[in-house]
């Protein structure tokens, strides 16, 4: 069978922008959302995120710019006739309905009739693995399973984009990952394109086809996981994404396709450059916490091609699974790494080697 | 075993309960007992038991008249209260303007005035050489004075005034809880504003709508001042007659058994309502 090519830019946003009286929410926005794709807003609270979704929505209205949806510009479109599926944080299931006239709801207005909305409610509630439920109201079902009808209640209509606005965020921690696990395999086998909101990095590094991290109503990067996490664009993505170490430096000279800088504590590392940089040039390393090997410092092991620094313990977390160490150098400067947890995990005043590999070590301009 | 605390609830609640025990119950039983009494031709009232004065205000069909007019009166009110109630109260919970602190206020303010006072000044409102006449008059628009005063239209705007602020701030608080995420999602699902009203908001108001309806029926029952003032002779209500006969006549064993009618009257009313409109369900289900 032949396979219909999927379009790269099924949701597009075009030069979006939206102030609130002087504040200004998003910033000269331009942005692509493939079909069939899950793609995460990842931000802090006020990055847009939530506003440029509720654009979509059609909940508010763009100051200016353009937003198309399958080839078609809806800014005039009215929310009712988008054809879009919408989960909230906090479920907003009718607490006056029963689960099936909840779920039944979209299908109504669409003027479905009795006997195929039923089949169709029913085999949403499947979908969402919750047989059964029908005839209950919502307020008899747990945080969890109220999610999960949400959810029935967003794809029965099959929408054209799914909308979900930080859908996890009022649900216990264990039930969370459960839930995630449910919207990420759903996704997966209705193929729908799927636009989700959240500030956890690892909700969308965990789920996303693509990631766009957001700050101050701008993009800071959009692109895969991997290539988010891995190839961080700047300062912000690379700490938002969770525990970077930003080491200053001056760029010496470029080495075999690496660049040779020279650490303020005088130590020499070679890095891996995401763009040009010229001999004397200010630059901080960026090195995530788990990618340090941590070892005793007369433990001198496999350390060639590394880039290695000397410290002592001051501070050490057991968190379970892994250790987090605070590292500090001879010069005062502080490593922050995570290890996983071996035989015997270091003890505060330990000293310590930490090395890294340089393929890790990315070179950013340093901030002004 | 029982729990050790289980005295401080009650210990919180006995200002009150001995309060409402002391200044409400005990009242209306002396009320009740008063209601079976004898008055003697001379004037004072004789300790007995029996039903004479129950038998006289159904041997005249006036009595029963002016219960049946007050029942209908706070039906009017009820309804005028609902229809011009729901529109600010609507208003006020969509509202995003700053000023919605100040236009709460504003409900408040009437409170802040005497009722007998605020009832008192429609008549420089309505009254023949009130603000309205007088502007017509000047206006050349009549050539006398156009008479609004003293008939039941006038009553009902004293108790629209007095009572629309308890129906709109019921119908906010009920609407105030409900989340506004839910039109947005009945919105997403294909239905317009409107549609959404209807089937989200709305229901969702009714124990707001109940409790104001309710409260605006039993107030109206139980006042007797914007027909002594605005109302004529023929808009006399159910509590003017009582008024009249323990303050006017001092027939106290008369006039107690005419209470005694209204508040077993007003208890069946406030049960049934309860039972069959289901006020309890509607809460039960707002999570």
């Amino acid at each position: 069978m032949l396979k219909k090519e999927k379009d790269p830019a099924f949701v597009k946003f075009r030069g979006i922008v939206k102030r609130f009286g002087k504040v200004t929410a998003v910033e000269a926005m331009d942005l692509d959302i493939p079909e069939g794709a899950l793609v995460t807003l990842l931000g802090p609270s006020g990055c847009g995120k939530t506003t440029l979704l509720r654009m979509l929505a059609g909940l508010e209205s763009p100051t200016h710019g353009d937003i198309i949806i399958k080839g078609k510009r809806v800014n005039d479109t009215p929310i009712h006739r988008r054809n879009l599926g919408m989960i909230f944080q906090n479920y907003a299931l009718f607490p006056h309905k029963t689960i099936f006239d909840n779920v039944a709801f979209g299908l109504k207005y669409r003027g479905i009739p009795r006997d195929v909305m039923k089949d169709k409610v029913l085999a949403a509630l499947e979908m969402v693995r919750l047989p059964g439920v029908e005839n209950r109201m919502p307020s008899q079902l747990s945080g969890g399973q109220q999610q999960r009808i949400a959810l029935a209640r967003a794809i029965v209509i099959e929408p054209d984009v799914l909308l979900m606005d930080e859908p996890l965020s009022a649900l216990d921690e264990n039930l969370r990952e459960d839930m995630r696990r449910e919207i990420d395999k759903l996704q997966q086998d209705l193929g729908v394109t799927t636009i989700f909101v959240t500030h956890d990095q690892r909700e969308a590094l965990s789920m996303s086809d693509k990631i766009v991290v957001m700050k101050d109503g701008r993009v800071q990067q959009e692109g895969t996981p991997i290539e988010v996490y891995n190839n961080s664009a700047n300062h912000f993505v690379a700490d938002f994404l969770g525990h970077s170490n930003f080491i200053g430096s001056t760029v010496e000279a470029p080495e075999n396709g690496r660049i040779r800088v020279r650490l303020d504590d005088g130590s020499s590392f070679l890095t891996n450059p995401s763009e040009t940089f010229n001999p004397g040039d200010r630059a901080d390393i960026v090195i995530r916490a788990q990618k340090f090997a941590i070892n005793h410092r007369s433990d001198q092991g496999e350390l060639a091609g590394m880039n290695v620094l000397s410290g002592r313990i001051r501070e050490r977390n057991y968190m379970g699974g892994e250790v987090s160490y605070y590292v500090e150098l001879a010069n005062g400067e502080v490593i922050h790494v995570i290890n996983l947890v071996k035989r015997n995990p270091f003890r505060r005043g330990d000293d310590v080697t930490i090395a890294v590999d340089p393929e890790n070590c990315r070179l950013l301009r340093e901030l002004p | 075993m029982t729990n050790g605390k289980s005295w401080k609830p009650w210990a919180l609640l006995s200002p009150s309960l001995s309060a409402v025990f002391l200044l409400l119950v005990i009242p209306v039983c002396f009320v009740v007992v008063y209601s079976f009494w004898l008055r003697a031709p001379s004037g004072g009232d004789i300790p007995a038991f029996q039903w004479g004065n129950y038998a006289k205000f159904f041997a005249d069909f006036f009595y029963p008249s002016l219960l049946i007019r007050t029942i209908r009166v706070a039906l009017e009110t009820v309804v005028l209260c609902l229809v011009m109630g729901y529109v600010p109260a609507y208003f006020f919970y969509r509202t995003e303007s700053r000023f919605k602190p100040v236009l709460m206020i504003l409900i408040m303010l009437p409170f802040w005035i005497s009722f007998i006072i605020r009832t008192l000044s429609w008549i420089n409102i309505l009254g023949d050489s009130g603000l309205i006449n007088h502007l017509l008059l000047k206006a050349g628009l009549i050539s006398s004075p156009f008479s609004m005063l003293y008939n039941e239209g006038a009553v009902l705007m004293g108790l629209l005034q007095y009572l629309l602020p308890f129906m709109i701030l019921n119908i906010y608080v009920s609407l105030d809880g409900i989340d506004k995420s839910l039109t947005e999602a009945a919105t997403s699902l294909g239905c317009t504003e409107w549609q959404a009203f209807r089937e989200v908001t709305l229901p969702l108001s009714l124990p707001g709508v109940s409790a104001g309806c309710l409260l605006v029926f039993v107030l109206t029952c139980g006042t007797y001042l914007p027909p002594m003032i605005l109302g004529g002779p023929g808009n006399d209500m159910i509590a003017n007659l009582i008024f009249k006969r323990i303050i006017g006549t001092l027939d106290w064993p008369f006039g107690s058994a005419i209470s005694t009618l209204l508040l077993g009257l007003l208890g069946v009313i406030v049960y049934t309502y309860n039972r069959y409109l289901g006020i309890n369900q509607i809460f039960k289900s707002l999570r």
